[in-house]
């Protein structure tokens, strides 16, 4: 029998992957594919919950489209100023960000 | 369901989409009117709001609050709103392209603050939240082939992304928590005895997120490089509207949704107070630039503001709100004459700006009159929103962090005064005056009005402070 605890621990340990590439990986795209690792996270958090504690009311389902959407939107910004910032350097690594102190 | 407590969003919503098609469809040479549109439709906002600030209801299965708070805070955004849009039009025009996209972006920026200040669901709160940083995202990095701008944008992206995912897993473990995302359900649920492991890990992870938005320390680091790289109105914008819309959304969320659990929150909120006022106030003495410093400036405010919801009492949130309007005057009129400097010699340095006094009276008198509004000295604004914030925590005991704040103003009169000094007592680099555009001139002359008339007299907007704090506790 899978029970509720599955699901957190297994999201626990996904949002954990997500910030370490978040903070590790050197390439501005990589970064950006931590962070939906770590939104996915949330996402298995709020339908798993719904499944376990209020399987008649859809909040959690909700919830989770709605990350689901602003996330795209935002990685289609993320990704056209990936692209700016290419042309201006050549370069998508995170450590070359070092124009303003950081 | 009753949509006219939504006119204001749904006025700002369709003015930003016809600034939108406004934009592609002006004649090239005619783009200069937009910005005065833009400013003007925002004035009318700004009316329609004070003429409204009366009503209260609750709007989508009391998902959306209109409520005396909700109120006041949209106002405060919208003169900010005016404020930043009135001076950003020369910047604008001489920037010369995309007029269209920078004043729709702002206004939908406005928008999402708006929601947020008005929300009472997670959802709806994430989705305000959003609203407001996406078109910030554009909007710093708005500058074509400006290396400073496109990598504030491109910072304030990733970091604001990785800030707003720790803040969802934090609102899905407390909508696991409670069963439900409405604040309402929230407080029946999570009550003071029944406080579990789960509750506080989603409480520290949501208090991460609204640290990243308020600029709290340790979540600060972005604030500075964004701040400088990010184009002036943009800046001020920021420094303003965006930190004022996390910190009513937080006040909201932890005075209606969770007030049971402020054992958990409360010595995290203390503690955290005390370091942004500290470090953010002492990092921005060795500053050079002076949206840096003022990005410094901005952080220690944060802590001040914060102080207000340590107090947990009427007081303490009437003088956040009161707080948050006289930062809105004096962080607009010091970044508008941060902009017009910047805009003739584009040069954001402390030491550029010596002298002046001789080059530009206007720009001088007026950053005098900001900083020291900011410093808290008498008989400015500043000065009574401070004292109003002492006194709130003081009355609840916390003096030590009275002393701490009082003594962390007089630090920040000094880095104040050192661009002060530069401006009035240096040799000008080059006689030549530094000219200022009307809008500029009109949002200077308002703050420093502002500025002044709410120092000698603060009795009417706090006792509007404190009707609207009432809402949290009613006598």
């Amino acid at each position: 029998m899978i029970t509720l605890e599955y699901y957190l621990i297994l999201a626990a340990a996904l949002f954990c992957i997500g910030l370490f590439g978040a903070v590790a990986k050197k390439n501005a795209v990589a970064v950006l594919m931590s962070i939906e690792l770590m939104l996915n996270s949330v996402n298995i958090n709020l339908v798993a919950f719904n499944r376990f504690l209020a399987p008649s009311q859809l909040v959690g389902h909700v919830f989770a489209i709605f990350v689901i959407v602003v996330a795209a939107a935002e990685v289609a910004v993320g990704l056209a100023i990936v692209i700016s910032i290419y042309r201006d350097r050549f370069s998508t690594e995170v450590d070359n960000l070092d124009w303003l102190k950081w | 369901m009753n949509l006219s407590l939504l006119t204001l969003e749904i006025v700002v919503a369709t003015l930003a989409l016809f600034i939108f098609i406004l934009g592609l469809v002006a004649p090239a040479n005619q783009k200069r009117g937009i910005g005065y549109f833009t400013v003007l439709s925002l004035v009318v906002s700004l009316i329609i709001a004070i003429i409204l600030h009366g009503e209260s209801g609750t709007a989508f299965g009391t998902m959306y609050v209109v409520d005396p708070f909700s109120s006041y805070f949209k106002i405060a955004f919208l003169i900010a709103a005016v404020l930043v849009t009135m001076f950003s039009i020369s910047y604008v025009n001489k920037l010369g392209y995309n007029q269209g996209e920078f004043f729709a972006l702002t206004v939908l920026a406005l928008l999402g603050m708006m929601i947020m200040s008005s929300a009472a669901d997670f959802i709806t709160f994430y989705l305000g939240l959003e609203m407001m940083t996406i078109p910030f995202i554009i909007l710093t990095a708005f500058r074509y082939g400006d290396k400073a701008s496109s990598e504030a944008g491109m910072k304030y992206m990733l970091l604001s992304a990785m800030s707003s995912a720790v803040l969802l897993y934090g609102l899905s473990i407390l909508y696991g928590a409670a069963g439900s995302t409405l604040y309402s359900d929230v407080i029946n649920v999570i009550t003071g005895d029944n406080i579990d492991a789960l509750t506080v890990i989603g409480l520290v992870f949501l208090l991460a997120g609204f640290g990243f938005k308020i600029s709290m320390v340790p979540f600060h680091m972005w604030s500075p490089d964004i701040y400088q790289g990010a184009p002036t109105p943009v800046t001020a914008f920021l420094a303003i509207g965006s930190k004022a819309a996390a910190l009513a959304a937080m006040i909201r969320m932890f005075m209606i949704a969770l007030p049971e659990t402020r054992e958990v929150w409360m010595t995290l909120v203390i503690v955290l107070c005390a370091m942004t006022i500290v470090l953010g106030n002492f990092v921005a003495i060795p500053q050079t630039n002076i949206k840096r410093m003022l990005a410094y400036s901005s952080i220690a405010h944060a802590g001040y503001l914060l102080m207000g919801l340590v107090a947990f009492t009427n007081l303490g949130i009437s003088a956040i709100l009161y707080y948050v309007m006289i930062y809105v005057f004096a962080n607009a009129g010091a970044f508008a004459c941060v902009n017009e400097f910047g805009n003739m010699t584009g040069s954001d340095e402390i030491k550029d700006y010596t002298g002046m006094w001789k080059r530009s009276p206007l720009i001088a008198s007026v950053m005098l009159l900001c900083l020291l509004s900011l410093g808290g000295i008498p008989p400015l604004a500043g000065f009574v929103g401070k004292f109003y914030l002492f006194t709130a925590i003081i009355d609840q005991g916390y003096i030590w962090l009275a002393f701490l704040g009082i003594g962390m103003s007089m630090v920040s009169v000094y880095y104040y005064l050192i661009v002060v000094k530069v401006m009035f007592l240096g040799k000008p680099v080059e006689e030549t005056s530094v000219p200022v555009s009307l809008g500029a001139k009109t949002v200077m002359f308002v703050s420093a009005v502002a500025s002044l008339f709410l120092g000698l007299y603060p009795a009417p907007l706090t006792d509007i402070a404190t009707k609207v704090a009432q809402l949290f506790f009613p006598m």
